[in-house]
């Protein structure tokens, strides 16, 4: 024994301490993986001796490379080991450790309770001091538990050292175990007045941070603050109490007029920087809920924001500061425009931006031009791409707040080389020439000048380059030509050679325009005594140069090309027989074109008498196979659709109804890059407003006629709907708007159109009335799923949708149900083998996906996810999870939700019509195997039956006689699938056929499934 | 409250990280690269702020290393600086004339420092003073703990 431990020891001689290791390191430096590898192994050789002390050696050293990057979690047991040892050396190397590798996720935490509530009752302070850092760190909601006691205790130690390390570390337990900090809080109320100042300033801390989370609770300890704030001389907590009051005053304006006072004095007296930008702030903030404008004081922001403008840190905080003024009291930052403009000078793009942005908020009429000037200047030696796109941003937008007269400015912009905002000029040029006829004889002007200098702009051919401006240009030109003082020269222009550089879509326009200025050209030469000739040059012109355009290899250039070279051919055939052709061709482009706002459509009244609700022609009525189809369909549109309204419902809608759901729809279209969709959200709405209530559904009875018109099966399946789901008791409106919405749009497309027709099939979902685990199921093309989620978000509905062979479009809704905002939300799912969500390019295979919005609290908006699929034989589930991260007013949180996805086999079948002759050849060509299955005591009607079937599992009737029916479906693969459906007493006989045994067993499964659960 | 502090070089050698919330191994390597190519792209002259992710960072160099903290947005970026400012003149007075080296050799040292003046991202103790004796008296302790045992007593001879 004593041999083994001194050999242990000799052994150790040769070990390598820290300082070794990072000799080592710094020695082998172009090798260092390698080198680090032994290291390793000889680290967890170390690991393995009995002696603390190695073993203490071996986790700093490891401790040490997990700094470097290298993953120790492995060793997470060792540290726990040295951790516990009685030794002070080595209990602080462990915890140490702990404290840098440990996290939530490191399962041996759970082993170290009992190991550090020793520790922290210990009698030794440091002892106690290094359990109580390390639990800093890694403090988990089962720690936090188990020693919320323990360190509430140390927070009356008697040494102080203890009691502000306790105290700081409670604010950590309330964040992991929120109900300790009801009993704790009187204890921590004491600490304010703690003999010791390290201890006071650790309360004020924490009460502070509290407050910032959660501020009307502690509005009944602003006097105990007060007192502090007015009498304490420190710094660093005058900051915190100051905040501390930030956070108050908007609860309790009485409060903001009492601090003003001391505030200034302080602004005026202190010399600590951090201490002034404090106060200014919350000076801001008090002022801010005041409202009413207290200029003096204002004043004296400005004045201390001027008095240190000139450090470069100070400079970004001061325009920061700036721009909180400037949304109450525009006036006073007015003031330091110029202070402001010189910012723009900054070497700091930040700063540069900020005062931008300030800038932007500053302008108005008068100083507008003013400020547009400064800012071209700045323009020309802007460097950085990204600042000087943001500025070209920042200028077209200040200009188009005005609306008049800035052509020229926007003009002047193409001259910038490499920038990437040539569509935006265009389009302003374009917006500002249709929309103000003042203008347009000038804007033709500079955008004839702009084609003559077009060989300067095409420098820059790519995308968005600058050479969009000649989209716009040669728009102008020929649209209002007739401005033109040179027809003759511009037409010119626009038929150079060079133009075939240009991309495709400019060229279309050009020889677009090219035509209607021929047009304006003829009648200018026409109507002059001239002789004909020189209209025939004029003819001869374009019929020498667009030959060039009729070869582009771009086809609109191509059309239209060759359908102006035709039409000017037939006009020189014309003009040689001295037939005046001026009028008739300038007809081709009669027509003003007046600028229409975008709600002009609403104004115009519905002429008395028509009624957009009804019919044009009555709806066709087809054989009774095709009727039951449709039936079929329409039933399974409406399938879930509990909250019926009544067709006319439109009319019912009144001013306040629209007002609102205009609201929501800006709300929806400002959040959402492609509005163009209908917006759920605003149909949310309006069905709130209506109500559910009124409509009679309650009455319908069960025993409908077997031949019912389709409304009759709508309510009696909305019926049944219904009671499933109050079993379930899951109540879940949106499920029901979802239908609403699938349901309106079925109506509006009315039966006939084939694309439209896809049934939205209504999915229950296995929430298991588990918060955490979301199961999606997937069965149809189109699935609609609500989901109620833990406290923040809704992932309300999925909505699948095949395409090709081996891809499955998931739509998902995200909806905001908490009040607080949502952002930041990453989508991932964990892929299978067979089944992959698609990533972009360079993404790693388990990179999450970005959702491309922001949520505002009660906002919905859809995310569409595509999903690979290589075998469609199996159903499969996919584990994901969502992240996203949650802000409130004064704080945000970064929250996780999982959720799987069910893809059911059925989801793979498409409905695909089929006709009874097709269905026979296939059923003799003795491909498809066939399976059968036995359904006992059904109780529903033989055509519920097959709507269901068809509504569920996405099969369409072939043909049907009496109780015995035909079906038919078709996988995203091209399996045939075939049914032959008979009833007899309540028993119901499937036998099938497919030629993929596998997915006929999974989907006769699913069909049984869906049968017990009714 | 402060989320993260690092410590790294002008050579983008991460030297001292310390986080006050407990982050998954991948994250913290994740956002540790990031934000060392932002902060190191930064020319001298530049504002000691910047706004990342939904954080404050505040950094500031001493000599070749770069000090930067991560704080939230309601936080007090001077302060912030001044709490830098405050360890480098603790690690200045416990290494006397702290360089990088001290840093890189001693750096649990440098974290026990840390620890005793920021506890979970909390100022701890605003006198210099009364952080130095804690350190001071912890690694008399630690002395302590080791001087008693001689070489022979070590080899498990005595």
């Amino acid at each position: 024994m004593a041999l083994k431990i001194v050999k242990g020891s000799i052994d150790r001689m040769f070990d390598k301490n820290l300082q070794d290791l990072v000799r080592g390191i710094r020695n082998h430096k172009e090798d260092e993986a390698k080198y680090i590898s032994t290291c390793i192994d000889e680290i967890k050789q170390e690991l393995k001796q009995d002696n603390i002390a190695v073993k203490a050696n071996a986790v700093c050293k490891l401790t040490y490379l997990q700094m470097l990057g290298y993953d120790v979690s492995w060793a997470a047991f060792n540290i726990v080991e040295v951790m516990s040892s009685s030794k002070f050396t080595y209990k602080r190397i462990g915890y140490l450790a702990a404290s840098q590798c440990f996290h939530e996720s490191t399962d041996v935490i759970m082993l170290t309770t009992n190991q550090i509530r020793k520790d922290l009752s210990s009698p030794n302070q440091y002892d106690t001091g290094v359990a109580l850092t390390g639990l800093s760190c890694f403090v988990t909601p089962d720690l936090a538990r188990d020693l919320a006691n323990d360190i509430m205790t140390l927070m009356s130690h008697t040494k102080p050292y203890i009691r502000k390390k306790a105290v700081l570390i409670m604010y950590k337990v309330f964040l992991k175990y929120p109900e300790s900090l009801r009993p704790a809080f009187p204890r921590l109320k004491e600490k304010l007045e703690d003999p010791d100042p390290g201890v006071q300033s650790a309360a004020v801390n924490v009460i502070c941070e509290l407050a910032r989370r959660n501020p009307k609770n502690y509005l009944s300890l602003a006097p105990l603050f007060f007192k502090l704030m007015t009498s304490s001389t420190n710094n660093w907590v005058l900051i915190k109490i100051i905040k501390l009051f930030g956070a108050l005053t908007p609860l309790e304006p009485r409060l903001g007029k009492k601090l003003i006072e001391p505030l200034t004095n302080l602004i005026h007296s202190t010399s600590a920087m951090s201490l002034l930008y404090e106060c200014v702030n919350t000076v801001i903030a008090v002022l801010i809920s005041l409202s009413s404008g207290m200029p003096n004081h204002s004043a004296s922001i400005q004045v201390s924001f001027s008095r240190h403008a000139h450090t470069f840190s100070l400079k970004y905080l001061g325009l920061l500061a700036m721009s909180k003024i400037l949304k109450t009291h525009p006036k006073s930052v007015q003031s330091h425009k110029d202070l402001i403009l010189q910012c723009l000078d900054d070497k700091d793009e930040s700063i540069r931006l900020r005062a931008l942005d300030l800038l932007y908020g500053m302008v108005s009429k008068k100083n507008l031009m003013e400020i547009v000037k400064k800012l071209m200047l700045h323009v020309d030696k802007a460097e950085g791409t990204t600042y000087r796109d943001e500025l070209l941003t920042k200028i077209i937008d200040i200009c188009s707040q005005s609306n008049y007269q800035y052509i020229s400015i926007l003009v002047e912009l193409t001259r910038l080389e490499g920038t990437r905002h040539g569509h935006l000029i265009a389009s302003q040029m374009l917006d500002v020439a249709i929309r103000v006829k003042a203008i347009r004889a000038f804007a033709v002007a500079q955008m004839a000048t702009l084609l003559d200098n077009a060989h300067l702009l095409t420098g820059n051919t790519q995308r968005n380059g600058i050479c969009e401006v000649l989209y716009a240009a040669a728009w102008i030109c020929g649209e209002f030509s007739e401005h033109l003082e040179e027809p003759m020269a511009t037409l010119e222009a626009m038929l150079r050679p060079k133009v075939a550089t240009l991309p495709g879509h400019i060229q279309a326009v050009y020889v677009q325009n090219a035509a209607k200025l021929f047009a304006t050209v003829l009648r200018g030469q026409e109507g002059a005594p001239a002789d004909s000739t020189v209209a025939q040059e004029t003819s001869q012109l374009l019929i020498d140069r667009l030959p060039l355009f009729v070869q582009s290899s771009n086809l609109e250039v191509q059309e239209r090309a060759s359908c102006i070279l035709q039409l000017v051919k037939y006009i020189q055939k014309l003009q040689q027989k001295d037939v005046e052709v001026a009028e008739e061709v300038t007809a081709l482009f009669a027509g003003e074109l007046n600028p229409v706002a975008p709600k002009a459509q609403k104004k115009v009244p519905v002429p008395e008498g028509l009624d957009l609700d009804v019919w044009i022609n009555e709806p066709p009525s087809g054989s009774e196979s095709e009727d039951e189809g449709r039936k079929s369909k329409g039933k399974a549109v409406f399938a879930k659709d509990e909250s019926r309204h009544t067709k006319p419902r439109y009319t019912e809608v009144d001013e306040k109804e629209l007002a609102k759901r205009r609201e929501v729809r800006k709300a929806e279209q400002a959040n959402n890059p492609f509005y163009i969709k209908a917006s759920p959200s605003s149909q949310k709405v309006y069905q709130d407003g209506v109500g559910v209530e009124h409509i009679p559904v309650v009455q319908i009875d069960l025993s409908v006629p077997l031949k019912v018109p389709d409304q009759y099966v709508k309510l009696e399946e909305e019926r049944r709907e219904r009671n499933k789901a109050d079993k379930k008791k899951k109540k879940d409106k949106k499920k029901r708007e979802k239908g609403e919405k699938g349901r309106r749009r079925r109506g509006d497309s009315g039966p006939e159109s084939e694309e439209d027709i896809t049934p939205a099939h209504m999915v229950d979902i296995v929430t298991e009335e588990m918060p955490e685990w979301i199961d999606l199921r997937f069965i149809s093309p189109l699935i609609l799923l609500s989901l109620s989620l833990a406290p923040h978000l809704q992932v309300c509905d999925i909505q699948g949708n095949l395409q090709d062979g081996s891809q499955v479009v998931v739509s998902v809704i995200f909806e905001n149900k908490c009040d607080s905002f949502i952002k930041s939300m990453e989508f991932n799912v964990l892929d299978s083998l067979n089944s992959k969500l698609q990533r972009p390019d360079g993404a790693g295979p388990h990179d999450g996906l970005i959702v491309p919005f922001q949520l505002p609290p009660g906002i919905s908006n859809e995310a569409r996810f595509i999903f690979s699929v290589q075998n469609i034989v199996m159903p499969q589930k996919l584990k994901g999870t969502l992240t996203f991260i949650v802000k409130t007013d004064d704080s945000s949180t970064h929250e996780k939700l999982d959720f799987k996805l069910h893809f059911t086999c059925t989801s793979y079948l498409i409905t695909t019509p089929c006709y009874s002759d097709a269905y026979s050849k296939l059923l003799e060509s003795g491909d498809l195997k066939g399976c059968s299955l036995k359904l006992e005591g059904v109780n529903q009607p033989f055509h519920h039956l097959l709507a269901r079937i068809c509504f569920h599992h996405h099969f369409s009737v072939v043909e049907r006689i009496d109780s015995c029916a035909s079906m038919y479906s078709r996988s995203i693969q091209g399996h045939h699938m075939c049914l032959l459906v008979k009833t007899a007493d309540q028993t119901v006989s499937i036998d099938a056929k497919c030629d993929e045994p596998g997915l006929l067993g999974n989907v006769l499964d699913e069909i049984k499934l869906t049968f017990s659960q009714c | 409250m402060m989320r993260f502090m690092l410590l790294f070089s002008r050579q983008g050698k991460l030297r001292l990280q310390k986080w006050y919330t407990a982050t998954a191994e991948r994250d913290k390597k994740k956002m540790v690269r990031e934000l060392m190519q932002v902060v190191l792209a930064r020319k001298p002259k530049m504002s000691s702020f910047l706004e990342w992710r939904d954080l404050k960072i505040v950094y500031k160099r001493y000599a070749s290393l770069y000090f930067c903290c991560a704080v939230e947005e309601q936080d007090n970026e001077l302060i912030t600086l001044e709490v830098i400012h405050r360890f480098v003149e603790l690690l200045d007075k416990y290494f006397g004339s702290v360089c990088e080296l001290d840093i890189i050799f001693n750096f649990e040292k440098a974290y026990f420092i840390l620890d005793e003046f920021l506890i979970g991202g909390e100022i701890q103790d605003t006198s210099k003073k009364s952080v130095l004796k804690a350190i001071e008296q912890a690694d008399l302790l630690q002395e302590e703990d080791e001087s008693p045992r001689s070489v022979l007593e070590e080899m498990g001879l005595a």
